[in-house]
């Protein structure tokens, strides 16, 4: 047992360390400055740890990445957030599309579609959940229909990110309606400058839209643009889920990690910590914010090193979405008026965090994965 | 980062789990619970393994391995409750051999680290602790105060009466050391750390094993025309249970590895997996009790031998609150000192 860095690991942070002190991006836009100018800030940070090769040091050299181990990655997405910088504007593409299309892609996918996903200048999106589908991603009703060379698509979607952005979206559809729901489902890359995509903005409770929703009037995809086949697009949707709450999550542990010093330090000023409610509060969110951190680690080590994934990645999303609205909400009596007055950063998080124990896994689904595929429940099965 | 053991670690553990499997079974653990006795046969065949002096240097009689070791038995012997007084003579030890000085070292490590001597350590306030694990078969007690200063006292320079505590799986005593008797121990009784590792350790087995129980009995255990794992109150809880015992056994791991690689880290370390620990214990094994229904309430049952022992150690040198206060005087003194640089 070692908890610490190898050497190289060890490396690879003070690299990463220092190339971020001498680069931080610019001071972030206020709150009121709008979408586009948020966005455009994120952008303009992506394309600078892509000229200096650190966009996505987890994609292997051939496709402009470093081939970083999946320790490196996580100290990686630990160092970003540590470092309190902007998630890069084309996140979804350099976590979500571009592993998927390593997986699933043609070599002629790969070539045409990676470069720029890296770089930047073609943004991705999501279109999974629709309005009826969510849990239950495989009842979606999206169609696909074959139109000679290319497929036309109608349906809905929603909690698309980044979709007014975006040129290309990951887009599972039904292509045949006769099969089990699972196995008629097709992966495309569907074009977002396109007339029959509306995008519109979906607000959430923070006041802002980070989300939106797509109304999708036969859009034309290329056939070349099916992923992984036609028929087998929820593997390759199970693809994209997983990367999902891979390396992100390092991020958003030490996020959180930052939040909670924050509330002690304001705990220590206000003189609170001498309070025995509160100090027992905060070391419960503290001991909490450790467990997430070693869970996390020894999940993605122990996959590593023995191939036997355990329980811990499950556990570690379902522990830091729980604990964030628990630090959030005990910040809104730490921090008293402040947290509760719209435009400050802890009424943003207060609210924000809200979202955690749904999006990316809800709890409840959470818990089911839990209890069937690690202690191995019966399911209940519900006569329809 | 390597979470995993060595292959000798996961010798002792495999050795031991076979070994309890077969020699501490609920029927034998039921057997001493009721009739008030240790299972002495166990426990000499404990001690010939070198058990109790696991991590008592070879300078003083032991195996002379480390608090992951250390840890790895004491998982092992909660998950089967047995009905040895290996946990307080392990965490007597611990201190001892850390905070005592040379004479006090050679007087009781070799017969704690044979099994000859029994040693208890508890809490104590101005001299008496209320309730010792395995106080009553003890021939030294290390008595804990508040403020961290500590005794070393013999059995006969202390009064001992014995206590039926709620948990018969060991016996335990009220132990009283008047002014004056006894020896003092050093200062803030350093190995304390190792010692809330032993015993955060136990109660990761302890709850590991109610969940395991727990998950039997509700894919078995039939209603309503199905089992009543189906059902996602009971699955959640389950899931719940697992969440639990998981976060404690990473920080227990966490405080194991820093007792000996990283010891600068270990006071919060121990604090933090005994704060997490003693929760979990005492959540999953209630949750164990609910689980079950019915029968999860009867002397019958098994279960409840799982509830009682989490209570004791949980309760054994402060429970979660008190090692949360601990944290974040911890966590206080980070912020005085960064203040002042």
């Amino acid at each position: 047992m070692d908890l610490t860095f190898s050497e190289n690991e060890t490396a690879f942070r003070d690299e990463l360390r220092a190339w971020l002190a001498e680069n931080q991006p610019e001071a972030k836009p206020p709150p009121d400055a709008g979408d586009d100018a948020q966005f455009a800030y994120r952008r303009d940070w992506q394309r600078r740890l892509y000229d200096a090769g650190w966009a996505a040091p987890a994609w292997p050299t051939e496709y402009g990445g470093r081939g970083a181990s999946q320790s490196e990655s996580a100290i990686y997405f630990e160092e970003l957030g540590r470092a309190r910088v902007p998630f890069a504007a084309n996140t979804l593409g350099l976590l979500l599309g571009g592993p998927t299309l390593m997986v699933w892609g043609t070599p002629e996918q790969k070539e045409r579609y990676l470069p720029p996903i890296l770089s930047g200048e073609e943004i991705w999106c999501q279109g999974f959940s629709e309005p009826d589908a969510g849990s239950d991603l495989a009842a979606l009703k999206t169609r696909a229909v074959k139109d000679g060379e290319d497929w036309l698509v109608t349906g809905q979607k929603v909690w698309t990110s980044g979709a007014q952005y975006s040129k290309w979206c990951m887009l599972v559809a039904r292509t045949d309606s006769e099969v089990a729901k699972h196995k008629g489902l097709t992966y495309f890359l569907m074009d977002m400058d396109q007339d029959a995509v509306q995008v519109r903005p979906l607000r959430q409770i923070t006041g802002e839209a980070e989300f939106n929703e797509l109304f999708i009037e036969e859009a034309r995809i290329p056939d070349a643009n099916v992923v992984g086949g036609v028929g087998n697009g929820w593997k390759v949707a199970l693809t994209t889920l997983m990367n999902e709450r891979a390396g992100l999550g390092f991020a958003l542990q030490i996020r959180l990690r930052q939040l909670l010093d924050d509330l002690i330090a304001v705990a220590a000023e206000k003189g609170l910590l001498e309070d025995s409610l509160y100090a027992d509060a905060l070391a419960e969110l503290h001991v909490r914010c450790e467990s997430i951190r070693l869970l996390a680690w020894k999940g993605l080590t122990d996959a590593e090193r023995y191939g036997q994934p355990g329980p811990e990645g499950s556990l570690a999303k379902w522990l830091w979405s729980d604990t964030n609205q628990r630090v959030t909400q005990l910040a809104a009596d730490i921090v008293g008026p402040q947290a509760l007055i719209s435009g400050t950063s802890w009424s943003y998080e207060l609210l924000r965090a809200r979202g955690n124990t749904i999006e990316g896994g809800t709890t409840e689904v959470l818990k089911n994965i839990v209890a069937e595929r690690v202690l191995g429940l019966p399911r209940l099965k519900v006569a329809a | 980062m390597d979470f995993g053991l060595t292959d000798d670690q996961r010798d002792i553990q495999r050795t031991a789990r076979d070994l309890l499997a077969e020699r501490a079974t609920f029927a034998r653990v039921r057997e001493h619970a009721e009739a008030g006795t240790t299972d002495t046969a166990l426990w000499q065949e404990l001690c010939e393994l070198g058990w109790p002096g696991i991590a008592i240097s070879e300078a003083n009689g032991g195996q002379g391995l480390g608090t992951i070791e250390l840890s790895i038995l004491s998982e092992e012997l909660g998950r089967v409750v047995a009905p040895v007084p290996f946990l307080a003579s392990a965490m007597a030890a611990c201190v001892i051999e850390q905070a005592g000085s040379d004479e006090q070292r050679e007087r009781w490590l070799p017969g704690l680290a044979s099994g000859e001597m029994i040693g208890a350590l508890a809490g104590a306030v101005d001299g008496t602790a209320e309730l010792v694990i395995s106080g009553a078969e003890a021939d030294v007690f290390v008595l804990v105060e508040d403020d961290g200063s500590g005794r070393l006292v013999a059995a006969q320079d202390a009064e001992v009466s014995k206590v039926a505590a709620i948990d018969p799986t060991r016996s335990a005593a009220r132990v009283s050391a008047a002014d004056g008797a006894g020896e003092q121990l050093e200062d803030g009784c350093p190995g304390l750390g190792r010692a809330l590792v032993a015993v955060s350790s136990e109660l990761v087995g302890v709850s590991e094993r109610a969940l395991e129980m727990t998950v039997a009995y509700v894919k078995d255990r039939k209603q309503f025309g199905v089992p009543v794992g189906a059902f996602e109150a009971v699955s959640h809880r389950c899931a719940q249970m697992l969440l639990e015992t998981e976060q404690s056994r990473s920080l227990a791991a966490f405080a194991a590895w820093s007792a000996d690689a990283d010891p600068d880290s270990l006071a919060e370390a121990a604090a933090m997996a005994k704060a997490a620990a003693s929760q979990a214990g005492r959540e999953v094994t209630a949750g164990a009790i609910q689980m079950h229904g019915g029968i999860g309430f009867t002397w019958e049952a098994d279960v409840h031998w799982l509830f009682k022992r989490a209570q004791l150690d949980a309760a054994v040198l402060g429970g979660a609150g008190r090692h949360r206060a601990r944290v974040a005087a911890i966590l206080a003194d980070k912020i005085a000192a960064s203040t002042a640089a």
